[in-house]
């Protein structure tokens, strides 16, 4: 061969690291070091003495933890062989993991929240030598008031679903506060919104109510109107929904709630769509929550730290959880929760890595990008609609000849009921050519489902590279379906049987559960 | 938006693309795609936020300009705990969890992200070995969480609603846990006897209708609980579970609660090779045997091993995934949501990094230090140890005999870069030194805080508040 060198295919030859690299505690060579640790003074000894040896018999460890011993270079190159086994945003056509907002998280804000002025803070030192980070939480949380229409902001949970909770918690303060906890025991919630709105309700002591929609895809006011009652304690709802619809009579459903003295409680984990667009507190919105992992730029770290923002009405702003942080005058200050609050939902002040990144974020976008990122993600939805829409066996059920917001919940039923395919080994076979995609929240009200959302992140070509790779594992779920049914075939492991891990006699959750039950606690 | 607004973030900002895009689709403007949002709900203005730093360096000028008023724990000397620990952090540790696969992947599958789902595994396993237990979760949001779940998980299993709060426990951790579980539990308090748990107190209220006796250890005051075996034994005959909420850093040289009987053993990873972030940076974990009824109850994802087609290679994957509120949105356990998970990477690294040989070695050192802290500031006239435990990490001081009040110690001390401590209450200072705190450090504190004792020189008999008062 010589040059020139042929023009690359249509379709990217990928294949994904595969360092069958052992279990961390494979690795382990007797009397190895990861790291040391300073010594005990001399004159710490001499005063305290053998500080282990005096331990009563009940607090004295018998044996060493059975962790597994390390050089430095062996555990970083572990680990970094791991890592490269994980397809990250950063790596991929993130466009896969709908409702989740797969954006990119800048790297500059990496480098701004690793400074020691940020990572070697207390939460409990003096609010004076405390005012940058102070400040960034309350600007925050002025920001995110603007862009909600709400009174009020807390940074405190640590992620959506710890938002969600603090929603919940907060409403069921309020009703108790007017008296009326013992008569409101029901939330009513929609089949297309997160799972966390039902699932925190029934924590809070709620019953849930689940409401499908109409014939259309959209939600039905006259069923809500139904279950509406004086027990009504929330409506708890995203909008849009997890099929990108929008729903036209939202404002008609919060009034409904409204008059029976319910709250209404808005799910805004993913705005990215309607930011600076619409805002919840001019629905009608009592209490909302945003998400700073999905829609204000910060990385997911493999399922966390994420960061929650929940945003309330004047109304509503007693309950919040404390601290607060308080500008007084040209200073910041910590004011501990008030009578009425929830309390305290998470240590301090919520995962201030992740507050000071979402800042970053707004400072870098303003109004102005912040109304291009909303604009952008939807014209990226409705252009990647229109590109998978023309795969055979592909749909969008609901809403049809619609435009819709950020995202679309997509059905291979038609290339199903055609191949015996399903969207799971679609989506498996997908991820040999460098892409990841996601089915859908359960239970699957959309057959065969799968949930694109590109976000605004996503180049032209980028979003024409992810729909090509669809429609060629369509074509191969046609006139190949092994290759579909045995994938994947280019990735870090090969197909995987997961009968062991629901049942209770073979599951191994860990290396030690592992080594008792198939090798009678010995090393295997 | 008349002008172009093309940002570094939004590559289909470019005029051209967006013109092309909107083509494709065949329509006029993106106001189309709002079709649904109706009028009277529309923004008619611009958001009313500052001028956007599109330049990175812009960006970075402000925002590094506003953290630089922050004065940090390197600036100054800390004796701060209290939930948030200053612990190092090995280089490794962050290399890996800054590593843009680990940073920024969230939900792939098994294949995609096999590396995720192994380090996942690991950290899980390494857990266990620390805590003899064999099922550990990938990481909840914090340790606050992790206790609220597992004294749920009690309930919910006993169908009992009583839970014996069995030893001091910090006050924001009570608020959390409190206003989680008060719909399906009743927190009962039985005092503590010098710093730990009244056994004997602890016994004549137990019965069949309590879920669980919660102990921590060590507690909000940095004591041991040194009986955990007989509570157990105590807690197993009334039908009730011992959960211990703790923080793993001792476990190099301290005996793990599973061996004392506990059920559940739950609590926050920050010590474990996280910054302190201003408290920003914990995860959860939660400890049971690999037993089914406990297991089943369990909210949080569990990681699995798993064979392939391949003999020898490892797979992974979601354990008894029916029981998550992914599966079963309100029937699930609690739920299940984005929490901590490169927390719990991060913790991993940091125990494969120590091992058997640090862990211990870290736990001495933090045994002795502590000792050394409590001698040198118990031999300061007027200040008394606030209990008798044995303590790790962090302790109580007494400082009623030195006629300060902990609120003036921490303001005197605080002017000169010192910060000595978290006033548990008027008279007790909660002090707490780590391998980060050197004998040194300790032997300065001890120094400054006697010379303000001698300064004060009105030893018991003339409080500073009240003579305050008396000036007033």
């Amino acid at each position: 061969m010589s040059l020139p060198i042929a023009p690359k295919p249509g379709i990217r030859r990928f294949h994904q690291a595969r360092w069958d690299e052992p279990l961390v505690f494979e690795l382990s060579t007797p009397g190895e070091r990861g790291v040391a640790v300073p010594p005990v003074e001399r004159d710490v000894r001499t005063e305290v003495g053998d500080v282990v040896g005096a331990l009563p018999d009940g607090l004295r460890r018998a044996t060493p933890p059975a962790l597994p011993e390390l050089g430095q270079m062996r555990v970083l190159k572990h680990y970094l062989r791991l890592s490269q086994e994980t397809l990250g945003a950063d790596l991929n056509v993130d466009v896969g993991q709908g409702t989740c907002t797969m954006k990119y998280a800048p790297k500059v804000n990496e480098r701004l929240v690793s400074t020691p002025d940020l990572t070697a803070m207390h939460p409990l030192q003096d609010a004076d030598d405390a005012q940058g980070v102070l400040e960034i939480v309350w600007r925050t949380e002025r920001m995110l008031a603007e862009i909600s229409g709400m009174d009020e902001v807390s940074l405190h949970t640590q992620g959506g679903s710890a938002a969600i909770w603090a929603n919940i918690a907060m409403i069921r303060a309020y009703h108790e506060a007017n008296g009326e906890g013992d008569v409101r025991r029901e939330v009513i919630t929609t089949i297309f919104s997160h799972p966390s709105n039902a699932a925190a309700a029934k924590a809070a002591g709620y019953d849930v109510i689940t409401l499908h929609p109409d014939a259309d895809g959209y939600p039905d006011l006259a069923a809500l109107r139904l279950a509406l009652s004086p027990r009504t304690a929330a409506i708890m709802v995203t909008n849009p929904e997890d099929t990108g619809i929008y729903n036209p009579a939202i404002r008609e459903w919060v009034d409904a709630a409204h008059a029976v003295g319910a709250l209404a409680s808005y799910d805004q984990a993913n705005a990215n769509g309607i930011l600076g667009i619409t805002r919840a507190r001019d629905a009608g919105f009592d209490v909302c929550h945003f998400n700073l992992h999905k829609t204000f730029g910060t990385p997911h770290g493999c399922g966390g730290p994420g960061a929650g923002a929940n945003a309330v009405s004047a109304a509503l702003a007693p309950f919040l959880p404390g601290p607060r942080v308080v500008r007084d005058r040209d200073r910041f200050v910590v004011e501990e929760a008030g009578p009425a609050s929830i309390g305290s939902v998470a240590p301090f002040h919520g995962v201030i890595p992740n507050i000071v990144r979402a800042y970053a974020w707004l400072m870098a976008l303003g109004a102005p990008g912040l109304r291009a990122v909303a604009e952008t993600a939807v014209l990226n939805n409705n252009y990647l609609m229109k590109k998978v829409l023309e795969i055979p066996g592909a749909s969008a059920p609901y809403a049809v000849g619609r435009r819709r917001i950020e995202q679309v919940r997509y059905s291979w039923q038609e290339l199903h009921e055609e191949t015996g395919i399903t969207s799971e080994e679609i989506g498996v076979r997908a991820s040999d050519f460098g892409m990841h995609y996601w089915t859908s929240h359960h239970p699957y009200v959309v057959p065969q489902p799968f949930t694109l959302e590109p976000t605004e992140s996503y180049s032209m070509a980028e979003l024409d590279e992810y729909a090509a790779v669809l429609a060629e594992v369509a074509r191969e779920a046609r006139e190949e379906p092994e290759t579909v049914r045995t994938a994947p075939h280019r990735q870090t492991v090969h197909h995987t049987h997961h009968d062991d891990l629901d049942d209770p006699d073979r599951w191994a959750i860990t290396w030690r559960a592992y080594r008792r039950k198939y090798f009678g606690g010995t090393a295997a | 938006m008349t002008d172009p607004f093309v940002h570094p973030y939004i590559p289909n900002t470019a005029p051209e693309t967006r013109a092309a895009m909107l083509a494709a689709v065949g329509a006029a403007s993106v106001d189309e795609f709002y079709a649904d949002v109706p009028a009277d709900l529309r923004l008619d203005r611009p958001l009313d936020l500052p001028e956007p730093l599109v330049a990175e360096q812009d960006l970075a000028r402000h925002v590094e300009d506003l953290l630089a008023k922050n004065i940090s724990t390197r600036q100054r000397l800390s004796f701060l705990g209290a939930g948030t620990y200053h612990h190092y952090v090995p280089a490794v540790v962050d290399e890996v969890i800054g590593r843009s696969e680990f940073l920024t992947a969230y939900a792939g599958e098994p294949y995609e992200d096999h590396g995720r789902f192994q380090a996942l595994f690991q950290y899980q396993s390494l857990m266990a070995e620390l805590l003899e237990m064999d099922v550990v979760n990938v990481p909840t949001y914090d340790g606050y969480q992790a206790t609220a779940t597992a004294l749920s998980m009690a309930g919910r299993m006993s169908g009992r609603r009583r839970i014996l709060v069995a030893s001091d426990v910090l006050p924001a951790k009570l608020s959390k846990v409190h206003d989680f579980v008060r719909v399906h539990l009743d927190l009962e308090f039985v005092p503590t006897i010098d710093g730990v748990a009244d056994v004997a107190g602890l016994a004549s209220r137990l019965g069949d209708d309590v879920a669980a006796v919660w102990v921590e250890t060590p507690s909000c005051t940095g004591a041991l609980e040194a009986r955990l075996g007989e509570i157990a034994v105590a807690a197993h005959a009334a039908g009730a579970l011992l959960v211990v909420g703790t923080d793993p850093i001792g476990y190099g040289v301290l005996t793990p609660p599973a061996v004392h009987g506990a059920d559940i053993v739950c609590g926050d990873i920050q010590s474990l090779g996280l910054h302190q972030w201003y408290g920003g940076a914990h995860g959860g974990f939660i400890a049971v045997h690999d037993d089914p009824r406990f297991i089943m109850e369990m909210p949080s994802r569990l990681f699995g091993l798993a064979a392939t087609d391949v003999p020898g290679e490892y797979g992974f994957g979601d354990v008894a995934y029916d029981r998550t509120s992914f599966a079963l949105r309100e029937e699930g356990k609690e739920w299940v949501g984005t929490a901590a998970a490169l927390w719990g990477i991060a913790a991993g690294v940091y125990l494969a990094l120590m091992g058997p040989q640090g862990m211990r070695e870290l736990g001495e050192l933090l045994l002795a230090r502590t000792r050394y802290a409590q001698q040198r500031l118990a031999a300061i006239p007027g200040v008394e140890l606030g209990d008798g435990a044995t303590h790790l990490r962090e302790f109580t001081v007494d400082l009623t005999g030195t006629g300060l009040g902990s609120a003036d110690v921490v303001e005197a001390l605080r002017a000169h870069g010192i910060e000595p401590g978290v006033p548990v209450d008027e008279h007790r200072l909660l002090v707490c030194v780590t391998e980060m705190t050197n004998q040194a450090d300790i032997d300065r504190l001890a120094a400054e805080l006697d010379a303000l004792v001698q300064a004060q020189g009105h030893p018991a008999s003339a409080p500073i508040h009240a003579l305050q008062e008396q000036n007033a």
